[in-house]
């Protein structure tokens, strides 16, 4: 790693298990969060971030993809962009809270990142100049939302590289599958030392028509048309100049999300579709020897509503609305006893309705087969978080 | 306004986690037992449409699982296969597969090029008419813009050959609304909301494809007229609270919670549902789908959403 700046490590007396997201937090360097779309990967993220700076102290990041405005609110920011911005005090003491440390906040911008990406590995002025006109490259980095994956790997390497802060908290892009972007540098690599790169951009004269490639070039030519083909190479050919610091960029991004001061969070709902992804996505994480560090459960129910003995309860009362609002009536004067029997009726299917749901919920729980030491569930949040307060308190639900 | 199901294509969109699966599959399945033949078709490759009604895998090439509903699931690769042989009939498919390998890259570099063939396949079962109707599970709302969008790109780019050629017939349908039209899929929560909206402003600027309607799905319903609800309030106070639970030999202080918690979640969504109302043009369709309890997944509740979005339609 091109790390040379030396810091202080928050490590726990040796020996001591990692139970809470706390620990875990301080052992740690980089945070992934991910999981499907939907879930509070984001927020969650957001939360992680502001408890680490609140508690743990040091130089806190949390990098995110696609801010809602209300997170950029909650943080105290007007918004935040591809530069990192801290954010400021007064958010805290407004919210009568003194953080230990810093909490700064960036945002994704994927062309912007592309542009930059180039800046720093053309070769020379003009080849920069002409990648960055080239019409292929502008449909690349600003068109086509799949280079986020890459980007989102490559901006936290950069950052986490530059050693600025102590810890980051990355939330992953809503990607069609929650693990494409672990797989982004690689393809970025071998896209790189591909050869069809090489033939593409090799000098047309020199193409060397063999027997085999000749079909190829044929049917490319038929399909795409020659000149769309030119313009591939001409793009190739000058992405080409930068292929050796990407390979070996790619290369650093794998060994970093690989690095035992990495470490992923995975967040679902109790629902089947997030939490058979989230499922999936742990078992990859083990494959690939990647480490999984925490699972949160985002929107849990109450666990009064799985109550056995309330469901006999709720029953009755459905059964026996108009009795019960006849008992009721000296209890209640003046109140309608058809409208108060109606009232007990809904209130006892309403029970019974979520006791279907938060049963469904413990299913699902217990059907995980494998979960990481750290297991966080949160209850359902009735109103959304616009501030940071808002996420503090949801932070204090998965922290400890 | 085109009646949803008079259309013959049907992006389906949405944000991540709303349910824009179980609205494409209940979806195709009311238009089957309407009587359309009704191709279902994953651009996710997920593999889970087949969940969705129970009836076995699916592949790239449609199946039909019962009366009138054929369902396949998009494979870009193979689908540049059949385009290929379709289009420069190729006899040999030994020359077909390197190419397609090669395409890969490709495809992973710019790609518009796999939207293309996603794009290009299930508008192509519209120009042949095939059926009467396809509806496209698509991708999340992040890339549903990208994805309509890629034959303009493509034709953008290139300037002459066979690609350029295909993709004006395919503008030509995908923005025709009395042929294509696009369906978000939304929930009455902060974040589905906004990104509907967002969505809406998107492929009004960037696209010319037509929206079609936004289905919310999950509306929890209310529990108390307005003038129950004092009742309900009522009702917390000790004395009632003492005289039910002798009356039901238990504690009824948790059914009580639970009935406040559904209050208060309807309340915060509801706010929600009037932010999407007022936000988006009055004459589009909003259709509610209300929240399931069941306890049923799969199949079953298809079929429920399905019935309800046929009460709605």
């Amino acid at each position: 790693m091109s790390d040379p700046t030396p810091r202080v490590r928050r490590r726990r007396s040796d020996g001591e298990e990692v139970r809470t997201l706390e620990q875990l937090l301080a052992t740690r360097e980089i945070v992934i969060s991910c999981g499907s779309g939907g879930v509070g990967k984001t927020t969650t993220a957001a939360a992680a971030a502001a408890m680490a700076a609140t508690h743990l102290g040091g130089k806190v990041l949390v990098l995110t993809v696609d801010p809602a405005r209300r997170l950029a609110n909650a943080l105290g920011l007007e918004r935040f962009g591809n530069t990192e911005t801290r954010v400021p005090d007064e958010a805290f003491s407004s919210v009568g809270v003194t953080p230990r440390g810093e909490l700064w906040a960036a945002m994704l911008d994927t062309k912007q990142s592309w542009d930059d990406l180039v800046q720093q590995h053309a070769p020379d002025e003009r080849t920069r100049e002409q990648i960055l006109a080239n019409s292929l490259y502008q449909n690349i980095s600003g068109r086509f939302v799949q280079s986020h994956d890459y980007i989102a790997m490559e901006r936290l390497y950069e950052i986490h590289s530059s050693g600025a802060y102590d810890l980051i908290v990355v939330d992953t892009p809503p990607t069609r599958n929650a693990i494409d972007f672990l797989d982004a540098p690689e393809r970025m690599a071998d896209f790189f030392s591909s050869k069809l790169l090489r033939w593409l951009t090799a000098p047309a004269k020199s193409r060397v028509m063999s027997v085999a490639s000749k079909p190829f070039y044929s049917v490319a030519d038929r399909i795409l048309g020659s000149q769309f083909l030119e313009d591939i190479a001409e793009f190739f050919g000058l992405f080409q100049t930068m292929a050796p610091g990407f390979v070996e960029r790619a290369e650093s991004v794998k060994r970093t999300l690989a690095d035992k001061r990495t470490t992923f969070i995975v967040v679902s709902t109790l629902e089947a579709a997030p939490l058979h992804e989230a499922e999936h996505f742990i078992e990859v994480l083990e494959q690939r020897n990647l480490h999984l560090g925490a699972l949160v459960l985002n929107k849990v129910l109450p666990s009064y509503l799985r109550r056995t003995a309330t469901t006999g309860v709720a029953k009755r009362m459905v059964a026996d609305a108009p009795r019960l609002a006849e008992v009721l009536a000296p209890s209640m004067p003046g109140a309608d006893e058809a409208a108060v029997g109606r009232v007990l009726e809904t209130v006892g299917e309403s029970f019974l309705n979520y006791q279907v749901v938060a049963k469904r919920e413990a299913e699902q729980r217990a059907s995980l087969s494998r979960s990481p030491d750290v297991v966080a569930a949160v209850p359902y949040f009735e109103a959304d978080i616009h501030d940071l307060a808002g996420l503090l308190a949801l932070g204090e639900q998965i922290w400890r | 306004m085109v009646p949803l199901l008079d259309r013959k294509l049907l992006f389906v969109t949405g944000k991540g986690g709303v349910g824009k699966s179980t609205i494409a599959a209940s979806l195709g399945l009311l238009a089957a037992e309407q009587g359309k033949k009704t191709l279902v078709c994953e651009v996710d490759a997920k593999g889970n449409l087949a969940d969705f009604y129970e009836a076995g895998e699916t592949a790239f090439t449609a199946r039909e699982l019962q009366p009138n509903l054929w369902a396949m699931s998009m494979n870009t690769e193979e689908s540049l296969k059949e385009y290929l042989s379709l289009q420069l009939k190729i006899p040999l498919i030994a020359r077909i597969g390197p190419v397609a390998r090669t395409f890969d890259f490709i495809a992973n570099a710019a790609p518009g090029v796999k939207e293309i063939l996603t794009v290009g396949k299930v508008a192509y079962e519209v120009r042949e008419h095939n059926y009467d109707l396809v509806v496209v599970d698509s991708v999340a709302s992040g890339h549903i813009v990208g994805q309509l969008t890629a034959p303009q790109g493509i034709n953008e780019l290139v300037q002459v050959g066979l690609v350029r050629n295909q993709t004006q017939w395919m503008m030509d349908i995908l923005t025709d609304p009395a042929q294509t039209g696009v369906v978000i899929v939304s929930a009455p929560e902060e974040m589905p909301v906004t990104e509907t909206i967002e969505l809406t402003q998107r492929l009004e600027a960037e696209t010319d494809v037509d929206l079609a309607a936004i289905v919310v799905n999950r509306v929890l319903p209310e529990l108390f007229t307005e003038r129950e609800e004092p009742l309900f309030e009522a009702l917390r106070e000790p004395e009632p609270v003492h005289l039910l639970d002798d009356a039901l030999g238990g504690d009824v202080e948790p059914i009580l919670d639970a009935a406040e918690l559904a209050v208060r979640l309807r309340r915060s969504r509801a706010g929600h549902l009037a932010t999407l109302r007022r936000s988006v043009d009055p004459s589009l369709p909003l259709i509610y789908v209300p929240y399931l309890f069941s306890r049923t997944h799969g199949a079953r509740a298809t079929r429920q959403v399905a019935e309800l979005l046929g009460e709605e339609l």
